[in-house]
């Protein structure tokens, strides 16, 4: 390793050589392997959390109000004799949807993947700034620490949604979540936000300064151009929600009315007037929408990747994908107002979200088509990642389909805030950011911890997953359907949902098997860390640059000079070539011409 | 000790899933595995993928065959109708692309399984196929747009009209209240400062110094005419609030400190909807559930369940707190003329204060 690291820097005039200790190496690092790593391991083990919350609210929703041993052990006095209290669900839920939001599904996902692959598959030796990469890091670690801690307040996390739309989360009186609770989960936002625009800007910076010579912008990779647009998105945004927290924490503690007026609650009349909470959902959907595809572009980028070197035939459609994703991106920002047809804004502007919302099914029909176009006539290498690619744009599309309904105004009004709401988000941007998230570890596994993972508990871990994803998910647009509103803790104060009571319990059953099956995952992903088959500098047989560094991590990526791109990343199973890949530093052969796409 | 127990049985299956794990693991066949798939697991994966295009399908049919009956409530409202029409429109047009998509997808993952020595197509860019797939979720939306925008503008366009009924829905944490204007046909001021007047009796904050008010009815079940345009006027006293009504096809929020509305016509009443066959045989199947519910409460010692009457419902669909599962007013559809009658039977707000 030292020498390794030694010869990198005789190489290029690149500094002196530092001495590593195992404080700057493994935890203050300021390299973009280990931070994507350590993105990594805390996004898993955030999911976990926000999983196994899921599970204990699913628990409640099958076997409502039935004493559980589990709930006692896990919830302690909030579960009074096994039965979990209305204030705990609540809480469950708003902390199960923002951890994997934001913890798991941003941090987690384009965390890991933009830092390890941007520098790898532009052909940079790191990050423009490693000191912000690692501050970016760190802020994220501070604020997931913060968020576990809000688990432990007397009175409760926070438990207004994960919208936390004010006034319920401005006052204490309201619920108990919104006391000491809600102000921990406010802190910690605002300092994930710190952490994500850091972050993003460094992305941003380095795709555009730090490309090796001949990575044009038209031969990135796709992974390349979702984390960008991506990191663009989150600049765009995310200041939006500060903005909101920040104003939200000022009506809370220093009695500002941005978004409170005419307040009657626990027999006292408070002072606040003239503010809004329709003010505070506008704010919270700028960024709130946009966020989706935070979460799921750099899914589609992976899997776009994955699709290709798999299938060893080019991603069909280079110059559509990247343009969809532009338009996906653009859009993003201009139709917030679908999450809130019914919230009291003028029906007019409903109108003009319908028409901005529906127009993204568009660009993502493109994407759809152009993947199963590129499975077409391929030769498919059905490894787990890419198992996890194929789910994803199937649920990508079972879940989209259904946004057709959400986003038109007239028929939001019915199935608003019900239970179909919940099905279509999940399955398009929770399940399909989650198969991207699986898919980039499985592939990317040996470039990461230089060993493989075992492939049958990968192919056990995705076809259990995938059924019960769909089993989970599927029958509960139906529940939607039938007008059952989410976020209740159960549904027994109304007989008339009664007959939905068995299709909870299906639900349950399915959420339970599939959380067993991440059990597969973690087992795979930890003992493949020590015990994993020694990888190869390049398994998948890929273009991109990535697997041309060393198996071995140095400091700087490549030894001597940095690879020179001379094609697109896509050149699978060319005619005129006896490998059925060329990698982006083979150059064109004579009369080889480059693709025109 | 229960907690310890759960604790130690929680270890134990995450124990034994490990373990089994390992043991799946270790029973694989020792040769050459470099993890990455050979032409076997593309052949059997690929067979899966198809074998999943068939369990998609099937419990799209299951689901419909099983649970089809809870599927969107009968509608009650004029605009009703129009909403449903749209709803199933955009529904053929999803199932029709779903069951193409998703074949395509998973039979080309089936078909075009890897086999060593094949090498797939260079096929990199088709601006013609582009062009088509692009054009025509261009057509199918402009279409579903313009429809929807149409049926939009109809519903949420409110209409001053004389005979117009004004209902004023009222939200706390964590119940309804409905405000009917009287016999001047105008609701009188209001504001939560007034909560307090006449000792709590002052239900909605009406402001005792607007004259429109006084001949305001304060009420705890909604009762609405069949025939007649009912215009919503949304208030909420603490958080917000959503007014819910499934079988209407109508919800508008309910914020504090600004009035939302939203306005339909009710077209059938209760009496006939519990006539319907699809209520009677949600009712049935409701019942027996209930029944057998209500057996297992009895050997525990507890009281039976109330057998169910179908009622139309207002439900509240924005989290408000701890009890917002149970926020739910009873709606009464009845023709005009027991509308009258019951209207005349309510205490107006002057009787009330007096």
């Amino acid at each position: 390793m030292s020498t390794a690291a030694a010869q990198v820097h005789e190489g290029e005039d690149h500094g002196h050589h530092h001495k590593e200790t195992f404080i700057t190496k493994y935890v203050f690092s300021q390299d973009h392997k280990m931070i994507s790593k350590q993105y990594l391991i805390t996004g898993l083990f955030m999911g976990i959390i926000g999983i196994a919350m899921s599970l204990l609210f699913r628990l409640q929703l099958a076997w409502p109000e039935q004493p559980m041993g589990i709930m006692s052990a896990l919830l302690g006095k909030w579960a009074p004799d096994g039965v979990m209290d209305p204030n705990v669900y609540l809480a469950l839920v708003t902390i199960h949807g923002t951890i994997m939001v934001f913890f798991v599904l941003t941090a987690g996902l384009s965390g890991t993947f933009s830092n390890l692959l941007i520098p790898l598959q532009i052909g940079a030796r790191d990050m423009a700034s490693g000191l912000l990469n690692m501050i970016s890091y760190w802020l994220f670690f501070l604020s997931s620490v913060i968020m576990v801690a809000s688990l432990f307040v007397e009175a409760g996390p926070a438990a207004a949604g994960w919208t936390i739309y004010p006034p319920l989360s401005a006052l204490p009186q309201a619920q108990p979540g919104s006391g000491l609770g809600m102000t921990l989960w406010l802190v910690s936002m605002a300092i994930f936000i710190a952490s994500s625009l850091l972050g993003s800007l460094n992305y941003i910076v380095t795709v555009l300064n730090l490309r090796t010579k001949g990575m044009t912008m038209s031969r990135l990779p796709l992974t390349i151009w979702a984390f960008f647009i991506t990191a663009v998105i989150g600049v765009v945004s995310f200041p939006v929600l500060l903005s909101a927290a920040l104003l939200l924490i000022m009506d809370r503690s220093f009695g500002t009315s941005f978004f409170l007026s005419d307040i009657f609650i626990q027999g006292e009349v408070l002072h606040y007037q003239g503010g809004s909470p329709v003010l505070y959902e506008h704010l919270f959907w700028f960024l709130g929408h946009p966020e989706v595809y935070i979460v799921l572009l750099p899914a589609l980028g992976i899997t776009s990747e994955i699709i290709a070197t798999n299938a060893r035939k080019p991603i069909f459609g280079y110059r559509a994908m990247v343009a969809s994703i532009l338009a996906i991106a653009f859009l993003s920002t201009i139709v917030w107002g679908h999450h809130m047809f019914i919230s009291g804004m003028n029906p007019f502007l409903g109108s003009v979200f319908t028409f901005t919302t529906l127009l993204i099914a568009i660009p993502s029909a493109v994407k759809a088509f152009n993947y199963i176009t590129t499975l077409w006539k391929g030769n498919l290498q059905l490894n787990p990642a890419m198992l996890f690619s194929i789910g994803l744009v199937s649920t990508f599309i079972s879940g989209g389909l259904t946004g057709i309904i959400l986003g038109d105004s007239t028929l939001d009004i019915n199935v608003h805030d019900t239970y179909f709401v919940v099905a279509h988000f999940h399955l398009v941007m929770g399940i399909s950011a989650l198969y991207g998230l699986f898919a980039g570890v499985y592939h990317w596994f040996p470039k990461m911890f230089k060993r493989m993972m075992n492939k049958n508990l990968g192919y056990l871990h995705f076809w259990v997953t995938a059924i019960c994803a769909y089993g989970v998910f599927f029958p509960m647009h139906f529940i939607g359907m039938a007008g059952l509103p989410r976020r209740y803790y159960t549904n027994t104060a109304f007989p008339y949902f009664d007959d939905l009571a068995n299709i909870n319990v299906v639900i349950t059953v399915f959420a339970l098997v599939a959380g067993a099956a991440q059990l597969v995952f973690l087992y795979n992903f930890i003992h493949s860390i020590f015990y994993g088959k020694p990888a190869e500098q390049n398994p998948w047989k890929s273009n991109t640059l990535e697997w041309t560094a060393p198996i071995e991590h140095i400091h700087g990526n490549w030894e001597g000079k940095i690879p020179e791109v001379h094609r697109w990343a896509y050149d699978y199973s060319k005619p005129g070539h006896e490998e059925d890949f060329v990698p982006q530093h083979i150059p064109l052969k004579k009369g080889e011409e480059e693709l025109q796409h | 000790m229960t907690i310890l127990l759960t604790l130690t049985v929680l270890a134990l299956i995450s124990i034994a899933i490990w373990q089994i794990t390992k043991i799946f693991e270790l029973s694989q066949p020792k040769k050459e595995n470099t993890q990455v798939a050979d032409d076997d697991d593309n052949r059997w994966n690929g067979q899966l993928m198809f074998a999943f295009l068939i369990f998609i399908y099937g419990i799209t049919l299951f689901s419909f065959w099983k649970w089809g009956d809870v599927l969107l409530p009968g509608a009650s409202s004029e605009h009703g109708m129009e909403y449903d029409n749209l709803m199933w429109i955009s529904f053929a047009i999803i199932f029709f692309v779903q069951t193409i998509t998703q074949a395509l997808l998973h039979y080309f993952a089936y078909k075009y399984r890897g086999e060593k020595g094949k090498k797939a197509l260079f096929y990199a860019d088709n601006d013609r196929l582009e062009a088509i797939w692009t054009i025509i979720p261009v057509i199918a939306l402009a279409g579903l747009i313009l429809y929807g925008l149409y049926t939009w503008t109809d519903i949420m366009t409110v209409e001053e009209n004389e005979d117009a009924l004004i209902v004023e829905l009222y939200a706390q944490q964590f119940n309804w209240k409905a405000r009917y204007a009287g016999d001047d046909g105008v609701l009188g001021d209001a504001n939560v400062r007034f909560l307090q007047d006449f000792d709590g009796k002052n239900l909605v904050g009406i402001d005792a110094t607007d004259p429109n008010g006084f001949d305001d009815v304060v009420v705890q079940e909604l009762h609405l005419p069949t025939g007649r345009e009912v215009i919503f006027k949304m208030r909420s006293q603490d958080v917000l609030h959503s007014a819910y009504m499934p079988h209407f096809r109508a919800q508008m929020n309910c914020v504090p400190g600004m009035i939302t509305e939203f306005a339909f016509t009710p077209t059938v009443t209760t009496e006939e909807m519990r006539q319907t066959a699809d209520v009677k045989a949600k009712v049935k199947k409701i019942n027996t559930i209930r029944r057998e519910n209500s057996k297992e409460l009895i050997a525990k010692g507890e009281e039976a369940l109330e057998p169910y009457i179908f009622d139309y419902l207002l439900l509240c669909n924005k989290i408000c707190g701890a009890s917002h599962y149970n926020m739910q007013m009873k709606i009464i559809v009845e023709t005009p003329e027991e509308f009258e009658k019951w209207m005349t039977d309510q205490q107006t707000f002057a009787e009330v204060i007096q």
